[in-house]
């Protein structure tokens, strides 16, 4: 494996860890702030122990996860330098109000919320925990706008002579319809794991007999939320389905495992896509594929006959559709790329305007460049396609189960449901699964750029040994999982001692 | 003044109240930390060109370099 491999899976392996405990934090902070609500509303103790229970699973969530994500910082500066210095200013803005977020809303907030039993007033107290949902979930808005932006490099405008973007417009970053979706998209699935974990713990305690009406109160608030959660989920899938047709035909292309593309295309459900698949070959794309009729082509274009070029579509390009060959876009990459050099090193002002010039009219296809021939422009396609796939299955699956449960509940015989309760037990780590493979999709999808079609990965990398890289990620892997240990043997031991109404 | 004395107080009586779990969470928290800032960032994670230049004129010149060296 190359530098940029160990890089890629060191970001990789410590970004899917860091996201364990984040979609956790950011759902599991609302379902708090719901049975606080109804504490402060009621009065009744059952609902304070309901409260204080999963406030206790949260803070060690909470402990455990918290400065994981900082580790993705370091590696930025260390490994991908060139990357850093290159978007340093569409994301200094952005993380620096994350900063402050987190800072004074989480870290404050988090503080009374556990220390603020009868030493503040109820209703401040009730707040606090709002507070603390509100501003884990906006803190989160910013690093997913800084997401969305790599993207969808939008509101920036390339400084040749400091070799950084520079943002032109901060709104138009914040609110590109990327961001939008990427945010609600993502939130809204922290959500649906964090009801998840609630209903299946939930089931436990319902299954072992033991805290049932804890276990039966806690489970309908979750499924109540879920449902909403994962209905909002389609919805905003719908829509981040709909801007990466627009601005990453590819890796659209690779979550359908399509490379003939077309007018009139079906969406496929179900598929085994042919195994070795290559751009350019005669091999069919599946060796099976159940399709919705029309549907691919609707979602992506908002039109039942509408186009949806494949790989080999986008490869080699297609006038009529303005879709511009690779091969091309990579000359005139090298164009700008030159131009950019020619800047740099001439002293003749007519030379750098003309430079300038040039470089500007060829920027969009700059990253292009860089690779060394068509085909890497290419994401992994099965990768990205089955990640797809398992993803929206469950979460439609997730969509049924929430639908049930919460049956179950209101009719109140939830308690006989063994085989649903069992269920809903073992679905807590598919609602992970579900959340990290929504980014496999995100990421995996959209190489090999770094910055959509303005910097590979292969560019954005700093001149390091593959070693030192090699040594941290192992380090890493040890410290993960040393960590991921601690927290689900700290979470077991608090779940089997219960709320406290009944552990007397 | 007073209302900094109460926000001080109400930490440092959270903080002498904190049960064993609590206590397990901030030594874990304070490990964690250590280990991040103190042994990661400092031995493996330089920030690579902080530590090779001092300008941020020679950093936009190197990355330039970098990507147009080809």
């Amino acid at each position: 494996m190359s530098l940029v491999d160990w890089s890629r899976a060191q970001f990789a392996l410590t970004a899917m860890y860091h996201w364990i405990f984040v979609p956790l934090t950011l759902g599991l902070s609302f379902i708090i702030a719901f049975m606080h609500t109804k504490y402060y509303k009621t009065k009744a103790e059952k609902w304070k122990n309901t409260t204080k229970f999963w406030m206790k699973l949260f803070g060690i969530n909470f402990a455990i996860g918290v400065a994981t994500g900082i580790i993705l910082e370091f590696e930025f500066g260390t490994n991908w330098s060139n990357y850093s210095w290159i978007v340093g200013d569409i994301f200094g803005a952005p993380l620096a109000i994350e900063g402050i977020l987190a800072f004074f809303l989480e870290s404050t907030f988090i503080a009374v919320m556990f220390f603020g039993w009868d030493r503040v007033s109820k209703k401040f107290h009730m707040l606090s925990s709002w507070f603390v949902a509100i501003g884990s979930n906006l803190s989160a808005l910013w690093i997913l706008v800084a997401n969305a932006w790599m993207q969808n490099p939008v509101g920036m405008r390339f400084n040749p002579d400091t070799a950084r973007n520079e943002m032109i417009d901060f709104w138009e970053i914040l609110f590109s319809p990327t961001a939008t979706y990427k945010f609600l998209h993502t939130v809204t699935n922290g959500y649906v794991v964090a009801s998840l974990f609630v209903i299946g713990i939930s089931a436990w305690f319902i299954l072992k007999g033991r805290h049932l009406d804890f276990a039966k109160r806690s489970m309908r608030i979750a499924a109540i939320f879920g449902l909403v959660a994962s209905l909002v989920l389609v919805y905003t899938g719908d829509g981040s389905a709909y801007c990466t047709a627009k601005d990453q035909p590819m890796k659209l292309a690779a979550m359908e495992g399509l490379y003939e593309g077309g007018n009139e295309q079906g969406l496929v459900t179900v598929a085994l896509p042919t195994p070795g698949k290559k751009y350019g070959d005669d091999k069919n794309d599946y060796l099976f594929a159940v399709k919705i009729p029309y549907l691919l082509s609707y979602l992506a274009t908002r039109n039942f006959d509408g186009y949806v070029p494949g790989v080999n579509n986008i490869i080699e390009g297609d006038k009529e559709h303005g879709i511009v060959p690779v091969k091309e876009r990579m000359e005139k990459g090298k164009v700008a790329i030159n131009a950019l050099k020619e800047y740099k090193i001439s002293e003749n002002k007519i030379v750098k305007d003309e430079a300038l010039k040039t470089f500007r009219k060829n920027y969009k296809h700059f990253g292009y460049g860089f690779l060394p021939d068509k085909e890497s422009a290419i994401p992994n396609v099965p990768l990205t396609f089955y990640s797809f796939h398992i993803m929206v299955g469950l979460g439609f699956y997730f969509i049924i189960l929430f639908a049930i449960i919460l049956y179950f509940s209101i009719k109140q015989t939830i308690e006989k449901k063994k085989t649903w309760l069992k269920i809903a037990l073992w679905s807590i780590p598919l609602g992970f699964i579900a959340s990290e493979l929504g980014w496999v999709v995100a990421e995996v999808g959209r190489q090999p750029w770094t910055i959509q079609d303005i910097l590979p990965t292969m560019a954005s990398t700093s001149h390091l040994s593959t070693s030192s890289v090699q040594t941290t990620f192992w380090l890493f892997t040890v410290l993960f999982t040393v960590l991921l240990i601690a927290e689900i043997k700290i979470m077991i031991h608090q779940i089997k001692l219960g709320p406290k109404e009944e552990r007397s | 003044m007073n209302i900094i004395k109460k926000i001080f107080r109400f930490y440092v009586d959270g903080f002498k109240n904190i049960d064993k779990l609590g206590i397990k969470l901030w030594i874990i928290i304070a490990i964690k930390l250590f280990i991040m800032f103190a042994i990661l960032k400092i031995f493996f994670f330089p920030d690579f060109l902080n530590s090779k230049f001092d300008s941020d004129k020679e950093k936009g010149d190197y990355v330039i370099e970098s990507l147009t060296k080809n």
